[in-house]
């Protein structure tokens, strides 16, 4: 065990996990926070909060994390390259951990262009890689990224902040056959878990999953993949044309645009994915990311045959 | 080279106000071939000012000179006997050109014409590109000569973010995928291995972040 987090021992148990994502709000709204962790609790193993996605602001990932934890969630912290530089991102992963998160997502970050402060000046001190790297050392060697012990004073002694380390993968962004590359990197780096760019187009997954399990990484790091219920064709037709990174096949447009029912059919689509990506050998787990549609996760997981949630196991 | 480009003359139009006789200062060097400071472009820009001043009734001398260079001090110090008699001088030059001036004739007020944009170089007639952003620590061994500092939209060191589609960068369909471009490069020179290895943490003590930087070759000063 290396953090102990609820979503490791899960994991380590052999359960395959469903994780979910909570965005929060662009306000002081404490009880939308406590409104989406109450929608969620019980659904998911694990609850990604979102850092500032698309780069817009919000409060931030780790005091709606914390709020999420006393609502009974198990948070997975979002934390992006983009707005921290190296003293920032270790101050805050100890922040988290005293607050009692366990779990810490390495990301990039979407680039601050597309937010709602465009003339920002961004950071990436560290890419997220160098991110993973820092984080994992700082819990299993207990050093700052500059090599200094993480003690407070010389007599103190080391408190090392123990975060269980995830990080994403986009099997559908270019150069496809560098992307398994990337992903052996980052775990190279010390990434414990995985949760996949939302997956649309299935057998460009499966190539990428066979490439990962020919290299064995599968063997070496917890791969969730990432699954998005949609609402409507538009939002897929939107993604398609605006969003880089994703691959969105033209039948499942279609297959959209032809229901009576676009959220039921949105439901429906999502609950095949989980049950074919299951299928796939190296798969642990799926991460539901419901974007701003946190209600319908509970649908989403009681369809797929996911509920009830497991229990950690009594030690 | 060093790229710039001119200001719209509606934003150097009010840094004139109050002066009587302005010299506009031209650089024969990078902004004369990037088109946005030289002679000529001092000659248009004079002209402006001075048709400028005349539609607001304004009686305003406006004089023309381009030098070699505005970043060295033995340039700038051609321009002692010119610049007397003038109560405001526009650089035309990039940002060091205006600070070289401004040092040089402390008693002086300098004001830009130019914004500096970026080192790099005309990538076809018309259009320059950013190649370099003078990091301090050079990686180009590394990354089969393709700079991700200044060619990746977050200067990311470890390969392309999951932005990257079809050669182009999430954030502009514009914009080529600079890790892309790496990647296609050290495939075509068989050294794809090189991406494997994760590259540390970056030093940006070396870049801009370690406050004014400074060269010295003891062996070169007086």
């Amino acid at each position: 065990m290396k953090a102990g987090s609820r979503l490791e021992k899960l994991l380590i148990q052999g359960e395959f996990v469903a994780t979910a994502e909570l965005g929060p709000p662009k306000s002081a709204d404490i009880q939308l926070i406590k409104h989406k962790a109450g929608i969620l609790r019980g659904f998911a193993d694990a609850v990604n909060i979102t850092d500032n996605q698309t780069a817009i602001v919000r409060v931030s990932s780790i005091a709606a994390g914390k709020i999420a934890l006393d609502e009974g969630l198990e948070p997975i912290i979002q934390m992006t390259c983009r707005d921290r530089n190296r003293l920032a991102m270790q101050s805050d992963i100890l922040g988290a951990y005293v607050l009692g998160l366990r779990n810490l997502l390495c990301l990039s970050g979407d680039h601050q262009s597309f937010g709602n402060h465009p003339q920002a000046k961004n950071v990436y001190d560290l890419d997220s890689i160098q991110l993973v790297q820092m984080a994992k050392r700082m819990r299993d060697e207990k050093v700052f990224q500059c090599g200094e012990e993480i003690r407070n004073t010389k007599k103190s002694d080391l408190l090392e902040p123990r975060m269980f380390l995830g990080v994403a993968a986009n099997p559908f962004a270019d150069p496809f056959e560098f992307r398994v590359v990337r992903l052996a990197k980052k775990i190279k780096a010390g990434a414990d878990f995985v949760q996949t760019q939302c997956i649309f187009d299935l057998p460009k997954f499966k190539r990428w999953m066979e490439m990962v399990v020919d290299q064995g990484l599968h063997e070496k790091v917890f791969i969730l993949a990432g699954i998005m219920p949609i609402k409507s064709p538009k939002v897929l037709q939107y993604m398609k044309n605006n969003v880089a990174g994703m691959s969105i096949p033209d039948e499942l447009i279609r297959r959209m645009e032809g229901a009576k029912d676009a959220k039921a059919e949105g439901v429906k689509i999502c609950v095949e994915l989980i049950q074919a990506v299951r299928e796939i050998p190296g798969i642990r787990g799926v991460h539901i990311m419901a974007v701003e549609w946190e209600e319908i996760v509970p649908t989403v997981v009681r369809e797929a045959g996911l509920w009830p949630r497991p229990e950690v196991a009594a030690e | 080279m060093i790229v710039a480009e001119q200001k719209d003359i509606a934003e150097i139009i009010p840094m004139t106000e109050g002066y009587q006789n302005i010299l506009v200062i031209g650089c024969d060097t990078c902004v004369t071939v990037c088109l946005a400071g030289g002679a000529k472009e001092v000659a248009i820009l004079a002209c402006s000012l001075r048709l400028a001043a005349r539609a607001r009734g304004k009686k305003v001398q406006v004089d023309e000179i381009s030098i070699e260079r505005q970043c060295e001090k033995e340039f700038v110090d051609s321009l002692q006997s010119t610049v007397r008699g003038h109560d405001l001088l526009i650089s035309m030059g990039c940002g060091i050109g205006v600070q070289t001036i401004a040092e040089q004739f402390p008693n002086l007020a300098v004001v830009p014409a130019l914004n500096t944009k970026l080192l790099g170089l005309p990538e076809r007639q018309g259009v320059w590109v950013e190649r370099c952003q003078a990091c301090g620590q050079c990686i180009l061994d590394k990354t089969g000569g393709i700079c991700p500092i200044s060619r990746c939209s977050k200067s990311l060191l470890n390969g392309p973010c999951g932005g990257s589609q079809n050669g182009k960068c999430e954030i502009n369909k514009e914009i080529d995928c600079g890790w892309h471009l790496i990647y296609e490069r050290l495939k075509s020179l068989g050294r794809l291995g090189c991406l494997e290895e994760i590259m540390p943490a970056k030093d940006w003590s070396r870049s801009r972040n370690g406050g004014p930087r400074k060269v010295i070759r003891e062996d070169m000063c007086l």
